[in-house]
């Protein structure tokens, strides 16, 4: 196991110093509150002369997003961050990058859309790209931050991948707040993740291409199999990835994190920086004899359904947190997704949702306490909502 | 032209065989189609810079290109060729849109 340095970082801070650790040749920003303090240190870096990369900045999220595209279609190494409203802003490029499919790696630092305008963390801007054909991890930590970020380039230029990927970490909650957590040593990070080597470069005369022509009803259906054929290569490719950045760190990685979810009977599934709330509550349930567990998912895209259900199958119950609302939708975007993947499967356990923590909203003890007691309800047999909102005045 | 199966393709839809477009047959939108009038024909050569496509033929073998009719399978028929003939000016059009007829 490499040695490791001590060192206390925010979220913005560790996410930084990964992206300067990977040398990017090219990276793109527009400055969001709460992102723009990841790219503020990462251009600390650029200009002291720390890392040699072009930092083009740029007059908007949607410009943020396309710089990066071309720098990648050259066949660079291109990194960009965002958060809520710049993401939306960017959205149309968001799915130009995964169509062509370009490893780009980004930290969306999660934050709840307008309107309201709101600057605290939900998950709202990550979920609305859920279906723009990138690799979505989920951090609980500035540690996880960290290693997601290191992982991202290894598994978003891996051969069989070649999609870009998105680090997802709570803003303020995780992007803000001074945390302890072991970095590897710039020689140890590079040498796992290692120099990029496109497959093709718009700049490439001697061999020229032509990148994102009209695509009509003859072929972009095809090209649409690609994308999906290589979200189901990605699976083999972040557990092989996972694992030998384990080796090296010490901390394991996979899919989702199982915390005493082995012999649970209820458990409760969500993502981001709840999850550390939740194992406190999960341990307190323990200590009176509930056999509660947690399941943090940590790979969204691709969705990890077969393995989600057999983690969760024969469970009593099960509540899935959903840090965004869908509108209109029967549930949050996580809570459908875990429900499709348990519907049918094996010993499929009742599901049930709390959408909770919209705009920042603090999700204290008492509210993941209120979830474990109505799944022991459940698990009872006592029937009640499927679908409940959680910590807000009713 | 047999079309390609997914698996098949370059990833991220990219061409990487340059110049493909001639095996690509874009003239069947066409509403309206260039006829070539030969005898009012100065062989100028402004149709073939003017083309936005390559669809004007022309023979190179001579000392002096000539003009020599359409490639109906590119031309989409934007008139942009009859509208800078020289010889329409004078009333003698070397190039004359007709409706298609298919």
């Amino acid at each position: 196991m490499a040695k490791q340095e001590q060192v206390s970082l925010t979220g913005n801070e560790a996410v930084a110093y990964a992206f300067k650790q990977a040398r990017p040749h090219v990276a793109s920003a527009f400055p969001i509150t709460p992102q723009t303090e990841m790219m503020h240190k990462f251009a600390d870096f650029v200009a002291n002369g720390e890392v040699d990369t072009e930092m083009i900045l740029v007059e908007s999220e949607h410009s943020a997003m396309s710089a990066a595209v071309g720098a990648a279609a050259a066949g660079a190494r291109v990194i960009t961050a965002t958060s809520s409203a710049g993401f939306a802003l960017m959205w149309e490029i968001v799915y130009v990058a995964a169509s062509l499919r370009l490893p780009i790696c980004m930290a969306l630092v999660n934050r709840a859309l307008s309107g309201n305008i709101n600057i605290h963390c939900d998950h709202s801007d990550a979920m609305g790209g859920r279906d723009a054909g990138w690799i979505h991890l989920f951090c609980e930590s500035a540690q996880e931050a960290y290693d997601n970020a290191l992982m991202a380039f290894r598994i978003g230029e891996h051969p069989d991948v070649r999609l870009p990927v998105m680090i997802n970490y709570d803003g303020f909650i995780i992007s803000h707040t001074a945390d302890s957590l072991r970095m590897l040593s710039a020689d140890d990070a590079w040498k796992f993740v290692g120099p990029y080597k496109a497959a093709y470069s718009v700049l490439d005369t001697e061999n020229p291409i032509t990148v994102g022509p009209l695509d009509l009803t003859d072929y972009y259906f095809e090209h649409k199999v690609g994308e999906i054929e290589a979200h189901k290569r990605a699976f083999d490719v972040v557990r092989a990835v996972s694992a030998q950045y384990g080796a090296l760190s010490g901390r394991g990685y996979d899919f989702f994190e199982s915390y005493r979810l082995d012999d649970a009977e209820i458990a409760i599934v969500l993502m981001g920086s709840t999850a550390g709330t939740a194992k406190d509550v999960v341990d307190a349930h323990r200590e009176k004899g509930v056999k509660a567990g947690l399941l943090k998912l940590r790979l969204f895209r691709p969705f990890p359904a077969a393995e989600l259900a057999k983690a969760l199958a024969g469970k009593k119950a099960v509540g899935v947190m959903d840090r965004a609302a869908s509108f209109g939708a029967w549930g949050g975007p996580l809570f459908t997704e875990v429900r499709s993947a348990l519907y049918g499967a094996d010993r499929q356990p009742p599901v049930l949702n709390w959408i909770y923590g919209l705009g920042g909203r603090d999700c204290d003890l008492r509210q993941i306490d209120s979830v474990l007691e109505r799944l022991a309800d459940a698990a009872r047999g006592k029937s009640g909502e499927t679908v409940n909102l959680l910590g807000v005045r009713l | 032209m047999t079309l390609k199966r997914a698996h098949e393709l370059p990833a991220g839809g990219i061409i990487v065989e340059a110049g493909n477009a001639d095996a690509y047959n874009t003239g069947d939108w066409r509403t309206f189609k260039p006829e070539f009038v030969a005898e009012n024909c100065i062989h100028c050569m402004f149709c073939w810079i003017y083309c936005p496509d390559t669809a004007v033929n022309i023979d190179t073998t001579a000392e002096k290109s000539r003009m020599i009719g359409f490639d109906y399978d590119h031309c989409k028929g934007c008139g942009i060729c009859a509208q800078h003939c020289p010889p329409a000016a004078k009333g003698k059009a070397a190039i004359v849109m007709v409706r298609d007829e298919k």
